[in-house]
């Protein structure tokens, strides 16, 4: 028994050997770290269904991207940021029937997708790899897309921290104090839009809103500050990641789903921690 | 005669075609305990947010004296403090954030964190409201009373001239309450209050001027006096509508 668990160590260090591997885990940190800043704003912003609509029209942009032949990054990227800016135009106008709009948003996207997908000649996407994610194919592109977003998210929360707090807090406060919240949300979703599209690779799209929700929720529990909570949601997504990854390579089964229940089995037992102590 | 703080001149305000407010005049004059009441849905929020300049007015003027020169000069607590508990914030971070910033916005471009005197000024107010040893609490582990002198704290943190409150004391147990109002009875030695309640005990004791909205607006100066109830007696709604309409305030 010993020796299978230590042979098992030694194949994992050995993997470490790989690029693929290296990538795989370079991307997963830096999805980590954006997930669980940006994570953190949509959870207390409250917008989990509007960054999962987001998420999901995204779809729209990849079959777009895979008919013109143009990278598949760019193209979910920009029909990802176009349905932010749709939903926040439509969450000022409509408050009360949002949802009917997300739902709408949501599906046209994926349809969008699928359509352009069937209509490119040959073409035979692995539709499954969107949907739950594809790590261990991480390439040098998608690398340096994710550490420009990395970079992006964190100059964004540095600059603006106050305006960011205050309007997460309390918006109509804010705007009492002369902050433009409509401005904040708008480019809170943009971001949510692009940590979304980076995501795809590590979780899926399906997925992604998990990785954004669960080490969130555990981190607001544990912190008294949205600083406190960004940051160690970061750390959290990165073990959910890192530890998924571990196991989906062990038992070659699907890295998204394997990071989802890595995410759920610990959330879990965070709960019941907190159940007994309380 | 004194100059008024406030002057609100036939101000009407409709949403979709019915009119929330109508025809509604009224004075604030500095130093006054200023108390709107009357029934929900009666327009004493959407009044407040006319005041505030939330919500821009279709009919009559609003105007503010030249000591109120900005938002910044007036405070104000929300209704409703009790959203977004989960937040992950501090008591500190909760009361800077009254400090709107006076700088120009170049200065305030280079200005990323807060400032000392930003930070002194949060502290100072949160100890006017007996909430100094508080800070670094999350604010989600006060009681509704705490949570509610933070706010406070936030909306004075500007050293506003005006502090408008909407149903302070809605989601406060009874002794929370009494401790609210005898702290805003302390602020108004430098502060106007205007402060939308449905107590009339308050009214009585605390207010010295009370405006009685529903859809019109019905002013009153109340002499102590004549308008006290003993601590254990209360007006039902229906009597203080009766005592306020009918004895013909000024419309």
């Amino acid at each position: 028994m010993v020796d299978k668990t230590n042979g098992r160590v030694k194949l994992m260090i050995e993997a470490l050997h790989y690029t693929f591997v290296q990538n795989a885990l370079l991307a997963a940190i830096m999805v980590s770290i954006v997930a669980g800043i940006i994570g953190s704003l949509i959870l207390v912003n409250k917008m989990t269904f509007l960054a999962g609509g987001i998420a999901h029209s995204s779809y729209g942009g990849i079959g777009l991207a895979i008919y013109f032949g143009l990278p598949i990054f760019f193209g979910a990227s920009l029909f990802a940021v176009f349905s932010a800016i749709i939903i926040a135009l439509i969450s000022f106008k409509q408050r009360h029937r949002l949802d009917i709009f997300i739902g709408l948003v949501w599906a046209v996207g994926m349809a969008i997708g699928i359509i352009f997908v069937d209509l490119t000649p040959g073409y035979n996407v692995d539709l499954m790899s969107y949907l739950f994610g594809s790590i261990l194919a991480v390439s040098k592109e998608d690398l340096i897309f994710m550490a420009t977003l990395v970079v992006i998210v964190l100059i964004f929360i540095h600059r603006f921290y106050k305006e960011i707090l205050a309007v997460s807090y309390d918006s109509e406060y804010a705007t009492l104090r002369g902050i433009n919240a409509k401005l904040f949300f708008t480019l809170i979703l943009i971001l949510s839009a692009l940590t979304v599209v980076v995501a795809i690779k590590v979780v899926g799209l399906i997925l992604v809103i998990a990785l954004m929700t669960m080490p969130t929720y555990i981190a607001e529990q544990i912190s008294n500050s949205l600083y406190g909570m960004m940051i160690k949601s970061a750390i959290i997504a990165s073990i959910f990641t890192i530890t998924g990854l571990a196991i989906s390579y062990q038992f070659d089964i699907t890295s998204g789903a394997a990071i989802i229940i890595v995410g759920a089995t610990i959330l879990s037992i965070f709960m019941l921690i907190k159940k007994i102590l309380a | 005669m004194q100059k008024a703080l406030l002057k609100v001149e036939n101000l009407s305000f409709k949403y979709d075609k019915e009119y929330v407010l109508k025809d509604i005049n009224f004075e604030l004059y500095d130093k006054d305990f200023f108390a709107i009441t009357g029934p929900n849905g009666g327009g004493k929020s959407t009044l407040i947010k006319l005041i505030l300049n939330i919500l821009k007015p279709q009919f009559g003027t609003i105007e503010l004296n030249n000591s109120i020169k900005s938002s910044l000069d007036i405070g104000y607590v929300p209704q409703n403090t009790n959203i977004n508990l989960d937040f992950p914030i501090s008591v500190l971070d909760v009361a800077m954030m009254g400090n709107g910033s006076k700088h120009n916005t170049l200065k305030r471009a280079l200005n990323i964190n807060y400032t000392k005197l930003e930070i002194e000024c949060a502290k100072n107010s949160l100890a006017k409201v007996g909430m100094q040893g508080f800070l670094n609490t999350k604010i989600s582990n006060l009681s509704g009373g705490q949570r509610q002198r933070v706010m406070i704290a936030r909306a004075i943190c500007s050293h506003p001239k005006l502090l408008i409150l909407d149903e302070p004391t809605s989601s406060i147990d009874i002794n929370g309450q009494k401790e609210i109002y005898s702290l805003l009875k302390e602020l108004n030695r430098d502060i106007t209050i205007l402060v939308v309640t449905h107590d009339l005990t308050v009214i009585s004791n605390y207010a010295n001027r009370v405006l009685y909205v529903n859809q019109e607006g019905f002013l009153h100066n109340l002499k102590q006096d004549r308008f006290r109830v003993n601590k254990d007696e209360h007006f039902c709604e229906v009597e203080l509508m009766q005592m306020l309409g009918k004895n013909g305030g000024q419309n």
